[in-house]
């Protein structure tokens, strides 16, 4: 109710334009109008809209509020290219986003426009021209289809060209408009015909200043309505000279907008900043606009010669320098760009009484405005990273001088505790979501990676931080941080614990960690949604509520977990063996490996492995849903996809150049036999080497389906014959090391993006060397010819899983792995305590190769197999309890 | 006779709940939708609920007295589908007049038994208008994204004939809800704006959008605020959101456009978000806490419950409505 006392011209695209008296002068975008650029028009004759659609976007990026669109020319069909035109549009959301004005002379065209727009726009124009009954008519159909409509300064006898026709032409459409039609005042834009002056014409003499007085005096006796006009009109008489041109417009602008004109179709390109005219053509045009002097289009054109040329056109990229210390600030934030921030700092400390001032106000309104953008959508992860860096760069320049201030203390958010958990070393998300935090002005305290629970509840108590995030990739993370939980509860911690990272849900959020701590335990999924959690735990008005809703909700979702679970049947062990997979072994075709023996590769170069690269889970760490490459195309993230895929592609040919990632690997094919049906026994000419545990299926399947173990398909020991395994491991080295490089630049950005690269590499290096293991070493498919699209869908023969992932979940096979092939040794690989990889951009598994081996999950198992289990792998009960506990059976 | 803007003003009005979810415990079969007017029709009838007002108009009327038993204020006719655009599916197009006018006389009738009981609670009608299965702004085809498989002037003929019908069978009001393609809206609204015109009427028009998921935005791309500002320009009795979320999900959108309109405003969310059998599983009781803090904020002047919501649902919203002031508005 509040905000509806005054009458304000609303618009809307996807989103809401409110012109308020406080606005600043609203900016229409003028390129995609056939009757202003050749450009665009030969794209529409041309029917290229996919360019012309860019022309649109350009312009909505390059800051216009509203965009118009006309279509009216001779040799196009303009009804059918404006709608085909705004359906296109419609698609774009970060160009839809913004009101549409339809441009056009014709009202089969406009009506044809009003009815493929969801938004509310502004017709351009309607008028008295045509008489009264036509204007009334158009005015209703108009109010019907829900626009704004700007009305011509022309009725029957003429377009209005001095100060009394304007007003008598205004005040009769008004008086219609609002009387008759009973169309809202508040939507009545009028465009008063902005004329060009020093023509030479004595009667253009009074051209700009009627315009400026006019609209002075239609503000004033018009309620609620706007004002609008062509600018570049003003200064025709000096085509060819740009300089004396964009000071005319911005002098025009500066005393029309004084007057009340609100809206307007400006080049910003042809624009130049009032204050820096130079002051003696400011005075010369000034008498012009402003009509002050007999001889002053003389003098003006005379003294345009003396400049003409001397300016080149400005280079759109840089307009935004030209803003105020805060738009310059701000837009450096939003945008990333890190050039000028230094200077900027510099200048906004010789404003402000102490330098903290800047942090708490320059900068904390940028980044308020890439907080905002962020929330609503319209920015992403990786520019948001990007910003931090800005912001990091920023606030280190001002530091010393804060430093050598004492008066004054900074205030963050908050303190938030942030670690990797103890045996676990994966730290992408974790680093994603400390920038994204600490550039939302929370204090972040990281303890890095393989952090123990002691250390966390320390730093934790210390610190007194307000939060403790903790994150984790592999499977043995969980019950650490459901150990940190316990442990939280026990020493009576009321600050709320945030759970992220690749293996955590919020089923186990709600079914293992929420349970053990009485206060928030919240499970934030994706780096986007962390800064608005943290804001609902801390707020001090509603953190209580907050935590209560969280609480309930997890709750149920825990309860609603336990009861659906509770309905799988297990078969007993014995019984999941007696249906376990069956490889017909008289006709399956074994091959003998080509090489057997372990062998270490170093020679690799990252080259190779560029083509084997899925892209789609890079995209994933930044956020950003979609498969490639089709997502840098896509219509929301393509964008911010596109420039994180270039960005990506820019270090790795420095990564390239510099060699400063190191693929290595090492890999062993052997002789190998199922035995007891559950292991496999690993051989080298028939002495047994190391066995291979592997752990079977035992939830009750459909009539005909297996209960399968990797161990199904390897030949048994009881057919006296020999079949073959294969393990590896792959790594690729350095990248911690060129992370911290960067981190130490303050660029957290790329300190992100080699890791999340390396990891990347990792992967393609499993690929292709998997790739040489089935056409080389091994040799088991000579003729593949795999795309690496078909790689990623799996689509060759043989599988390589991982120990920890589905198909064998104990990461304690890593280690009968690691010393069969002598990994830390050989290359360097190391196993952490919770048996993670270091580097943590490592690959390692096994090789099957029988055609019908496939990939699955073994799901949950129940206690007898887990007692089996222990007993084959002479392991105590409890050890195995641990390891296995994720996929235990409740 | 009542007049709803007058109503208005003195309480909060409070909405029925769904039908859908009504019809459901009837289980009735292929046989039951086709009754014997249709029992040679040529394509299933399974299904089009709205045809139940013509093949099981007792069904209809026992739901309508249960919400209204229950305090509903306002009953939405059986009609959500019942445009010449959805009825395409059951090759019903001839129907669309026929179901309108009966639902809405139906319904007429049931209200008024009510109103004469209880003269102090008049109860009125809204000829529900729902969405229809195309969208006019968006392109079903992910090659051509210029496409469009309905026009504007297809959607406008086809809320006319939905309009004048239910005006015929005598509604008091017609709903426009659960927008999800704010240029289908403007169709329907223009559409009603031309009836009004040409039958010299000033139909009291609900309108309500659906936010579709968490980002805050209408199906076709919309913030809640631009939604509101793209459909204002005809009168409205309220604005307003329902279905796809909960009441606690979908308040904060409610609020976005409560201090930004002269209308009144309407809320009728779902009973919680679908399990994940697609089933609503919030109590009354659940539901019921979580409304009340769109009246102690003052949000609303109708309130309601779409998918899932019950009589029961109603019953508590009613009394909980009951005991607080409508928000006041132009």
């Amino acid at each position: 109710m509040k905000n509806d006392d005054k009458r304000y011209l609303k618009l809307s695209g996807l989103e809401p334009l409110v012109i308020t008296p406080e606005s600043n002068f609203i900016n229409v975008g003028e390129r995609t109008n056939v009757a202003g650029s050749r450009r665009f028009l030969r794209l529409i004759k041309e029917e290229k809209f996919d360019e012309a659609l860019a022309i649109a976007r350009h312009q909505v990026d390059a800051g216009a509020q509203i965009i118009d669109i006309n279509m009216d020319d001779g040799l196009i069909d303009g009804k059918k290219s404006m709608v085909r035109f705004l359906n296109l549009i419609a698609a774009e959301p970060d160009i839809c986003r913004v009101p549409i004005m339809i441009d056009s002379s014709k009202w089969e065209i406009i009506e044809a426009a009003l009815q493929v727009i969801q938004g509310k726009g502004i017709v351009n124009s309607i008028s008295l021209k045509g008489g009264k009954d036509n204007f009334v008519w158009q005015a209703k159909q108009i109010k019907r289809y829900g626009a704004a409509i700007i009305v011509m300064a022309f009725d029957e006898k003429g377009q209005a060209d001095t100060y009394e026709r304007r007003i008598e032409i205004c005040k009769r459409s008004y008086q219609i408009l609002v009387e008759e039609v009973k169309f809202p005042p508040e939507d009545i834009i009028f465009d008063l015909n902005i004329f060009p002056v020093a023509t030479g014409m004595e009667e253009h003499r009074r051209n700009a200043i009627d315009f400026i007085e006019a609209t002075g005096w239609v503000r004033q006796n018009l309620p609620c309505v706007s004002v609008s006009g062509g600018v570049s009109n003003v200064s025709f008489s000096f085509r060819g000279n740009n300089t004396v041109r964009e000071a005319m417009h911005s002098v025009f602008l500066y005393h029309a907008i004084q007057a009340g004109m609100n809206m307007g179709i400006v080049n910003p390109a042809m624009l130049e900043v009032y204050d820096d005219i130079p002051k003696d053509l400011l005075e010369y045009i000034e008498d012009v606009i402003l009509d002050r002097r007999d001889d002053a289009t003389e003098r003006l054109l005379e003294f345009a010669e003396t400049v003409k040329g001397v300016k080149k056109e400005a280079i759109v990229d840089d307009a935004w320098r030209k803003g105020s210390l805060q738009e310059r600030i701000t837009h450096s934030l939003v945008k990333g760009i890190d050039q000028y921030i230094i200077e900027d700092m510099e200048e906004g400390r010789q404003e402000v009484n102490s330098p903290v001032e800047v942090i708490e106000k320059h900068l904390m309104i940028g980044m308020n405005v890439v907080g905002d953008l962020f929330g609503a959508g319209k920015m992403f992860l990786p520019q948001v990273v990007k910003s931090a860096r800005v912001m990091k760069k920023a606030v280190n320049y001002l530091n010393p001088f804060i430093e050598a201030d004492k008066s004054v203390e900074q205030r963050a958010n908050g303190k938030v505790l942030m670690a990797t958990v103890k045996g676990d070393v994966h730290d992408i998300g974790k680093n994603i979501v400390s920038v994204v935090l600490g550039s939302n002005n929370y204090e972040i305290i990281d303890l890095g990676v393989m952090v123990p629970p002691e250390k966390i509840i320390e730093t934790a108590k210390k610190e007194k931080v307000d939060a403790i995030g903790l994150s984790g990739l592999i499977t043995p993370s969980l019950d650490e941080m459901v150990y940190l939980a316990k442990e939280m509860e026990r020493q009576k911690f009321t600050i709320p614990l945030l759970i992220g990272g690749a293996t955590t849900s919020k089923a186990h959020t709600a079914v293992k960690i929420n349970p053990e701590y009485k206060n928030a335990v919240v499970h934030v999924n994706d780096a986007s949604r962390a800064v608005t959690v943290m804001g609902d735990l801390l707020n001090p008005d509603t953190k209580n509520e907050y935590v209560a809703k969280l609480k309930k909700d997890y709750e149920e979702f825990r309860d609603r977990f336990l009861n659906r679970s509770k309905e799988k049947q297990y078969l007993t062990i014995e019984e999941a063996r007696k249906n376990k997979f069956k490889i017909d072994w008289d006709t399956s075709v074994i091959v003998k490996p080509r090489e057997m023996g372990v062998q270490v590769l170093e020679q690799i170069s990252l080259k190779d492995l560029l083509d084997f690269i899925d892209w789609t889970p890079f995209f994933r760490s930044w956020d950003l849903r979609g498969k490639f490459p089709g997502i840098l195309n896509d219509g929301v993230v393509g964008e911010q996809a596109t420039q994180l895929y270039e960005d990506a592609q820019k270090i790795i040919k420095e990564i390239i150049s510099k060699q400063s990632l190191r693929p290595k690997a090492v890999f062993g094919l052997f002789e190998a036999n199922t035995i007891d049906d559950d292991d496999i026994s690993v051989k080298k000419n028939g002495k047994q080497l190391a066995v291979f545990r592997t752990l079977r299926q035992q939830i009750k399947k459909r009539e005909g389906l297996a209960n399968i173990a990797l161990a199904d398909f390897i030949l048994p020991q009881e057919s006296q014959k020999n079949d073959y395994i294969g393990t590896f491991c792959v790594s690729i080295f350095g990248a911690d090391k060129l992370s911290e490089a960067y981190k130490s630049k303050d660029d957290d950005y790329n300190a992100i993006m080699v890791k999340a690269i390396a990891d990347r590499f990792a992967e393609a290096f499993a690929e292709y060397l998997h790739k040489q293991i089935r056409t080389k070493h091994w040799g088991y498919a000579t003729e593949e010819e795999l795309s690496n699209k078909d790689l990623i869908k799996e689509a060759y023969i043989g599988i390589r899983p991982a120990p920890g992932y589905p198909a064998c979940p104990d990461h304690l096979e890593k280690e009968t792995i690691w010393q069969l092939l002598d990994i830390e040794n050989k290359i360097g690989v190391k196993l952490t305590e919770g048996l993670a990889m270091w580097p943590a951009s490592s690959v390692s598994g096994y090789y099957f190769a029988n055609p019908e081996a496939k990939y699955f999950g073994v799901k949950k198992i129940k206690d007898d197999q887990l007692r089996d289990y222990a007993n084959r792998k002479k392991i105590t009960l409890q050890k195995a309890r641990k390891w296995l506990h994720p996929v235990l059976a409740d | 006779m009542p007049d709803i803007r007058e109503e208005i003003k003195k309480r909060i009005l409070v909405l029925d709940g769904a039908m859908g979810t009504m019809l459901q415990a009837y289980n009735f079969t292929e046989e039951d939708f086709r009754g014997e007017r249709f029992k040679d029709f040529p394509v299933s009838l399974k299904g089009n609920n709205d045809l139940l007002s013509i093949t099981q108009p007792k069904a209809i009327k026992e739901i309508h007295a249960e919400y209204l038993e229950a305090g509903a204020d306002i009953i939405g006719t059986n009609t959500f589908s019942a445009t010449c655009i959805a009825m395409t599916d059951y090759q019903m197009e001839d129907m669309v007049y026929e179901i309108n006018f009966e639902s809405a006389r139906i319904a007429r009738e049931v209200a008024d038994e009510f109103t004469v009981k209880e003269p102090h609670k008049p109860r009125f009608v809204a000829g529900s208008m729902g969405p229809t299965n195309k969208t006019a702004s968006m392109s079903p085809d992910v090659n051509d994204p210029g496409y469009r498989a309905i026009t504007f002037d297809d959607l406008r003929l086809a809320y006319k004939e939905q309009a004048e019908a239910l005006i015929e069978g005598g509604v008091d009001l017609l709903l426009v809800e659960t927008v999800f393609d704010t240029l289908n809206a403007k169709a329907a609204l223009f559409a009603i704006d031309q009836v009004n015109e040409e039958k010299n009427l000033q139909i009291p028009i609900m309108l309500s959008g659906t936010i579709t998921d968490a980002s805050g935005r209408t199906l076709s791309g919309q913030t809640a605020e631009a939604f509101l500002i793209s459909t204002s320009h005809i009168p409205l009795l309220s604005v307003g959101f329902n279905c796809a979320l909960g009441a606690n999900l979908l308040q904060p959108h409610v609020e976005a456009i409560a201090n930004k309109t002269k209308f009144a405003v309407s809320a009728h969310p779902n009973a919680g978000l679908p399990n994940a059998f697609g089933e609503y599983d919030e109590t009354p009781e659940q539901m019921a806490v979580q409304i009340e803090e769109y009246l102690k904020k003052n949000l609303v002047n109708i309130i309601g419950g779409c998918c899932g919501t019950t009589p029961e649902h109603i019953k508590l919203i009613a009394q909980l409505a009951a005991k607080y002031k409508p928000r006041p508005f132009v």
